[in-house]
């Protein structure tokens, strides 16, 4: 960008949380949906209302006949979607978040993921990544989401992190719940000796003195956090964790281990999340580290601009970076 | 086994009659087997199992009923789905399983039990047969819907049936499934909806009025055949007529009778749990063996 930008201060719905200077991907879902559909046939994608906002829209323009509206009504489009596998086909179902958890949760845990059925719900809008307020942000659905039997859960960073999870969730024979990051996506991941698979969590940067434990979009912070750190010679390794569930315990334990400060960061209430999966595997294994976590808080949130609120809540990079700082 | 029906004069007649009593006799065996269940357990849902006899041997009776089905092949893509939202009816649908030979008869004696593939509330995981866990109520037609997209899609020309109770019509979550099968033109699936008006907390009337519940499915834009549900003749009269129906989905809604069969439960005071007392099991079987109604 050539001109001083000016900080936004909207409560909009639909917000980037893109640095203004930041490589992005358009609707990286909606063509790595693409991709596959040319290979699987039995791909299909459903919505309620929410294919435009939630990048199904280039889907359903490739394949409008392979497209299903169920209109506003997510507990019905997760019915159907369980119907769909049931007879053969692989779904991929997107609306907001807060509607596929909180709203239409029953559906996700009995339609799907009792019978176990290859459906995946994709939630658009996942934690702080609206300011509209606490009806579309999504701050708790790992929590709902975790103590669902069967379901996989994927929180990507960027681009790279969706295209190569769409294919591995139509891959993997359960179901799966995908945190969505729309419209324009930072790719970020392509810097680094990487690939997304799935439930292995990734170290993507060493360091002697912080181990961030990140997940979703709070590792793009962290890496950046941690890049920010070195000019005050404070060496902060990375640990990407994409996949919630099933947790992968062994990398994590193995990397807390030692005297290195543990700082869990995650787009998420602080309750049921990263940090407390964090929490209690090292609890479980009887490791006593203390845990700093950076997430949000118990609290319904403030509606606001996206780089406020993350400000305010400590998920932007010089609120990671000053948290460091103030625990070391 | 559906067999389009082309021949006619008497003698088309006469099979026609022939059926019925088949089924009727369907029917019988079927209120037998729940009865025999329900001795099994001292309890179940025995006077919805009696109500929705009818129905169910209009759909399973072996060689006469409405699905397309492999009994030794529950999982034949050929065939007609039946999904049974209303996971309490589970003790009534193991008898047409049984009618239909999908499950032994003698299977019947484990329902309830510890490690049976019968447990009282109906779940696909468990039961051949089954496909859909029930007992979370409005979740049925949605599934339903989506089979229904998904075999059109896949050019199958199997039907899907959802059983649902006139309670479960209180569930907002059905009304979106109505919605979307008639948007969506689903006329592989017919909705069968036992109004027997009662449900948890007492008549349906007090609880949460339902009716004017054929105007309801009509508004929504569905086919709308009502029926007494304990008419067999009746049934398949209007199943014939659904069958001709295309272009958007067909609700069958029948008004069934509680204990239906059995005189003295019939005339008991209407409960969710209907009390019957240990020696009565067999005086019910006994009444069954009555003249064909």
């Amino acid at each position: 960008m050539t001109t001083a930008q000016k900080k936004p201060t909207t409560s909009a719905m639909i917000a980037s949380f893109a640095d203004p200077d930041q490589r992005t991907t358009a609707a990286p879902f909606g063509h790595a949906l693409n991709r596959l559909a040319e290979e699987r046939p039995e791909v299909v994608g459903l919505s309620a209302d929410l294919a435009k906002y939630t990048d199904m829209h280039v889907f359903r323009e490739a394949h409008p006949g392979r497209f299903f509206q169920m209109g506003m009504a997510e507990q019905v489009m997760l019915g159907a979607a369980a119907g769909m596998a049931e007879v053969g086909l692989v779904p991929f179902a997107s609306t907001y978040s807060v509607f596929a958890t909180r709203r239409a949760y029953d559906f996700l845990c009995l339609d799907i993921a009792e019978p176990g059925l290859n459906v995946n719900v994709v939630g658009a809008l996942p934690g702080l990544t609206t300011g509209y307020g606490p009806s579309h942000q999504a701050t708790e659905d790992l929590a709902i989401l975790r103590a669902c039997p069967n379901l996989t859960i994927v929180d990507p960073c960027d681009s790279v992190d969706i295209e190569q999870a769409v294919p591995a969730l139509a891959d993997h024979a359960g179901p799966t719940y995908l945190r969505l990051l729309r419209g324009r996506v930072p790719t970020v991941l392509d810097e680094y000796d990487y690939r997304f698979e799935l439930g292995r969590a990734a170290e993507l940067r060493t360091g002697r003195d912080v181990l961030f434990v990140a997940t979703g979009l709070m590792t793009m912070r962290a890496l950046q956090a941690a890049a920010r750190l070195e000019a005050d010679h404070i060496d902060a390794a990375v640990l990407h964790v994409p996949t919630i569930k099933p947790f992968d315990t062994a990398t994590v334990l193995r990397q807390i281990a030692g005297d290195r400060l543990v700082v869990t960061c995650e787009n998420h209430t602080v309750v049921g999340g990263l940090s407390e999966s964090v929490a209690a595997a090292a609890g479980f294994a009887g490791i006593a580290t203390r845990i700093v976590a950076a997430a949000l808080p118990d609290e319904f949130l403030a509606a606001g601009a996206l780089p406020t609120l993350h400000d305010r809540y400590g998920l932007s990079t010089a609120a990671l970076c000053a948290r460091v700082k103030a625990e070391l | 086994m559906t067999s389009p029906t082309t021949v006619t004069g008497p003698a088309a007649a006469a099979g026609h009659h022939e059926r019925i009593a088949r089924l009727r006799a369907a029917a019988t065996r079927i209120r037998r087997h729940a009865l025999d269940m329900g001795e099994v357990q001292g309890q179940g849902y025995i006077g919805q199992a009696l109500g929705v006899a009818d129905v169910l041997a209009v759909f399973y009776a072996r060689g006469d009923g409405e699905l397309r089905l492999r009994p030794d092949d529950p999982h034949w893509d050929g065939r007609d789905r039946f999904l049974l939202s209303i996971g309490h009816y589970a003790i009534a649908l193991y008898a047409a399983l049984a009618e239909a030979g999908t499950i032994p008869v003698t299977e019947l004696a484990t329902y309830g039990s510890d490690d049976s593939r019968l447990p009282m509330s109906g779940m696909a995981s468990y039961t051949p047969g089954m496909e859909i866990s029930g007992g979370s109520l409005g979740h049925g037609l949605g599934v339903a819907c989506g089979m229904g997209l998904g075999l059109r899609h896949r050019g199958n020309p199997a039907r899907v049936v959802n059983l649902l109770s006139d309670g479960e019509l209180d569930e907002g979550s059905t009304w979106e499934a109505a919605m979307a099968c008639a948007h969506h033109g689903l006329d592989n699936v017919i909705a069968v909806v036992d109004v027997n008006g009662l449900q948890a907390d007492g008549p349906t009337a007090g609880v949460l009025r339902t009716e004017p519940v054929t105007e309801k499915w009509r508004a929504f834009g569905w086919n709308a055949e009502r029926v007494d549900g304990n008419d067999v003749a009746a049934l398949v009269d209007a199943l014939d007529r659904i069958r001709d129906h295309t272009g958007g989905p067909s609700v069958l809604i029948c008004d069934t009778r509680v204990g239906r069969g059995v005189g003295f439960l019939e005339t008991r005071e209407k409960a969710h749990f209907m009390p019957v007392a240990a020696h009565e099991w067999q005086a019910a079987r006994e009444q069954l063996e009555g003249p064909a109604r």
